[in-house]
């Protein structure tokens, strides 16, 4: 391979890392949410687009500098999901699936048109925090940003893993999510650390969200076609593993910017830009026929 | 015997009331005839058999685009149909077409369920309007197909060309002085009914027997001998095909298909409206396609943000780009309606979970139980 070429493939790859940092977050949200509630939260997207609109308007309207509005909308939506956990998802999480189904579908209905409401469906300018400048290694030009998100994406992953493996809270819920009713016989208060799931999914959305809007715009839509490719991850990594979760957001990401890269060449000219969405939708359909549980799941077991 | 009565009743008030509203309600209600045949499909799928379909959208497109390229024939591209087809004549084709693809859906399908299969079905109704962009020499591409004014198009002869919808167009059938409204109602709802004639038929023998037993225990079923293969692909395929139908209908409606005609918001709409109306019972389904065909008009009637009328008549459609609209445009919609809609949705959930036909029922029996019961 020629260097230029060589040097083009890395930084796809590091872009494809980057953006597969923000799939993965949001694919981690998605199995916290299916591991615990069994739940497929069709409405992770706007909640994310939600997150990063008050945080924009802590910032835009408000004269809040970046970090304390990221901090500020951390909390806020975290709160958010305990509370949408609580009031809406609650009274129907033992019914039908198909009845769950509306309901997140209602949610991302509902939270969509509030967003329009409150600030219009115009575009918006969200700027990230680190700036534009990028760096030369080794010839590769990687963009601060581009780094920046790997490395918050990485960060709130390890923060994550840390409060599931070290902490009591984290225990509680991990207790809750395997087995409900043992975990209440020893004391766990299920349906919180239930709640304390969403929220947490709903902070993973808000992170999402805002390494999301600086480069693609900040719009009512922003988050959709980000949430079928953090589908796409979660399926593939195996949608009750959180780190089937991380590595399959990752796996997309450098895959999609792969199939960009090589449609320069013949063999792959069919892959145009407009092909990236249905391609992830492929990826979802083939997994879901192949190994229905991903890399990293295990195999659903059904009982007689 | 009171089924079948109230059953004559509904054909008798279908058939007579384009005589007492306006022309431009009968557009509406032919939309709302164009769901049922679509929600009829996805009831044989969701209700009967269990299977969660968030992609019925994706079928309707199919139906829809077969409906155009056969009416479009040589004209636009070229391609191998040679003249138009007249376009009643291109529904059972586009029945066909899309019931083919609902069966090679049905049969990788069967290993999904429950939330995976309402997972897949979505990716395929997303994925639908960028496939239909990037064939464009067969779909027309992002400009989709035109079918204004074409001779094959029922009633276009007589009219009023491109945007001029002011004079209602007229032609006769049979002798019958029909404007173009009405003849699109009377198509749709003549069809709705046959179409529930035949889903009444499939349901009530075997198959139909076969279809609860999948949806009830697919382990059960499966020890009583019947194939869940053979009725969960047929299930996909039949439901497939009546959105195909209820698609082709919808071009020739709107008079022209594009990527967009059939968003990820119509897949959606479809499976919420026969939750909401009631799965199984044919008054939910009509309830559930006046909820797709009206409520977000609904909605947008309630004074929350500012209303913006002439957004409503601005497409050919009068439904699809105000769901279009406010789901996945948001530009020009205000968003107020959205978040009743969803709200309105939720609450339903939770209050009506059998839909709101079983509300009806659930207030029938208590009336018939009454009279009927013995008092000992």
């Amino acid at each position: 391979m020629l260097a230029s070429e060589f040097t083009d493939f890395m930084q796809q790859v590091v872009s494809g890392l980057a953006s597969g940092g923000i799939y993965a977050l949001l694919a981690l949200a998605l199995v916290i949410i299916h591991r615990s509630t069994g739940v497929i939260n069709f409405a992770q997207g706007e909640m994310a687009t939600l997150s990063t609109y008050i945080a924009w308007a802590l910032i835009a309207h408000h004269a809040w500098s970046y970090w304390p509005a990221f901090a500020a909308t951390l909390v806020l939506s975290f709160l958010g999901g305990v509370g949408i956990h609580r009031v809406v998802i609650r009274p129907v999480e033992r019914g039908s699936v198909l009845r769950i189904v509306i309901v997140t579908i209602g949610l991302l209905v509902a939270i969509n048109g509030f967003i329009v409401w409150q600030w219009s469906g115009e575009p918006q300018q969200l700027q990230g925090p680190f700036g534009t400048e990028v760096y030369d290694i080794g010839g590769v030009i990687v963009s601060a940003s581009d780094i920046g998100t790997i490395v918050v994406a990485l960060g709130i992953v390890l923060a994550l893993w840390a409060l599931f493996q070290f902490t009591k809270v984290g225990l509680a819920l991990r207790a809750a999510a395997v087995n409900p009713n043992e975990a209440r016989l020893v004391g766990v208060r299920v349906s919180w650390m239930l709640a304390l799931g969403w929220g947490l999914a709903a902070l993973l959305g808000a992170v999402a969200g805002m390494l999301t809007a600086p480069t693609v715009g900040l719009d009512p839509n922003m988050m959709a076609a980000v949430l079928i490719y953090s589908f796409a991850a979660a399926v593939l990594g195996g949608i009750d593993s959180p780190l089937g979760a991380v590595v399959g957001g990752l796996a997309i990401g450098v895959l999609l910017n792969m199939l960009s890269f090589l449609s320069q060449y013949d063999a792959f000219g069919w892959f145009t830009e407009e092909l990236r969405l249905p391609m992830a939708l492929l990826i979802i359909l083939a997994v879901l026929l192949i190994r229905p549980q991903g890399i990293f799941g295990k195999p659903e077991v059904k009982r007689v | 015997m009171v089924g079948f009565v109230a059953f004559a009743a509904f054909v008798v008030f279908v058939l007579m009331l384009p005589q007492f509203v306006s022309d431009f309600k009968a557009r509406e209600y032919a939309y709302v005839g164009i769901y049922l045949i679509a929600l009829l499909g996805l009831n044989i799928l969701t209700g009967y058999t269990g299977q969660i379909s968030l992609g019925h959208g994706a079928f309707m497109a199919i139906g829809g685009y077969t409906t155009a390229i056969l009416m479009a024939g040589n004209e636009q591209f070229g391609g191998p149909v040679s003249g138009g087809l007249q376009d009643i004549w291109t529904l059972p084709i586009a029945g066909l077409v899309a019931g083919l693809f609902g069966l090679a859906f049905g049969l990788p399908a069967l290993r999904l369920s429950g939330l995976y299969l309402a997972l897949a079905t979505f990716a395929i109704a997303v994925a639908m309007p960028s496939t239909l962009k990037r064939f464009d020499e067969l779909t027309g591409g992002g400009t989709g197909i035109q079918l204004f004014g074409l001779p094959e198009l029922t009633g276009s002869n007589a009219t009023a060309t491109g945007d001029d919808f002011t004079a209602p167009a007229t032609f006769d059938v049979l002798g019958v002085t029909f404007t173009q409204n009405d003849w699109m109602y009377y198509l749709a709802w003549s069809i709705a009914l046959i179409g529930f004639a035949g889903a009444w038929l499939i349901l009530r023998g075997r198959t139909g027997r076969a279809f609860r037993a999948v949806r009830d225990s697919e382990t059960a079923a499966v020890s009583s001998g019947v194939s869940l293969a053979r009725y969960k692909t047929l299930a996909f395929g039949v439901s497939a095909a009546y959105a195909g139908v209820a698609g082709g209908l919808f071009a020739i409606a709107s008079a022209f298909v594009n990527p967009d005609t059939f968003p990820i918001a119509l897949s959606i709409f479809l499976l919420v409206g026969i939750v909401v109306g009631g799965l199984g019972r044919l008054s939910g389904l009509v309830v559930g396609a006046i909820f797709v065909a009206f409520l977000p008009l609904w909605a947008q009637g309630q004074d929350l943000g500012s209303l913006l009328p002439d957004r409503i008549i601005q497409g050919d459609t009068i439904s699809i780009p105000i769901i279009g609209d406010f789901l996945f445009k948001g530009t020009a919609a205000p968003g107020g309606p959205a978040i009743v809609y969803g709200i309105v949705l939720i609450l339903l959930m939770f209050v009506l979970p059998n839909g709101v036909a079983g509300l009806f029922h659930r207030v029938g029996q208590a009336i018939t139980s009454r009279r009927y019961s013995r008092s000992e």
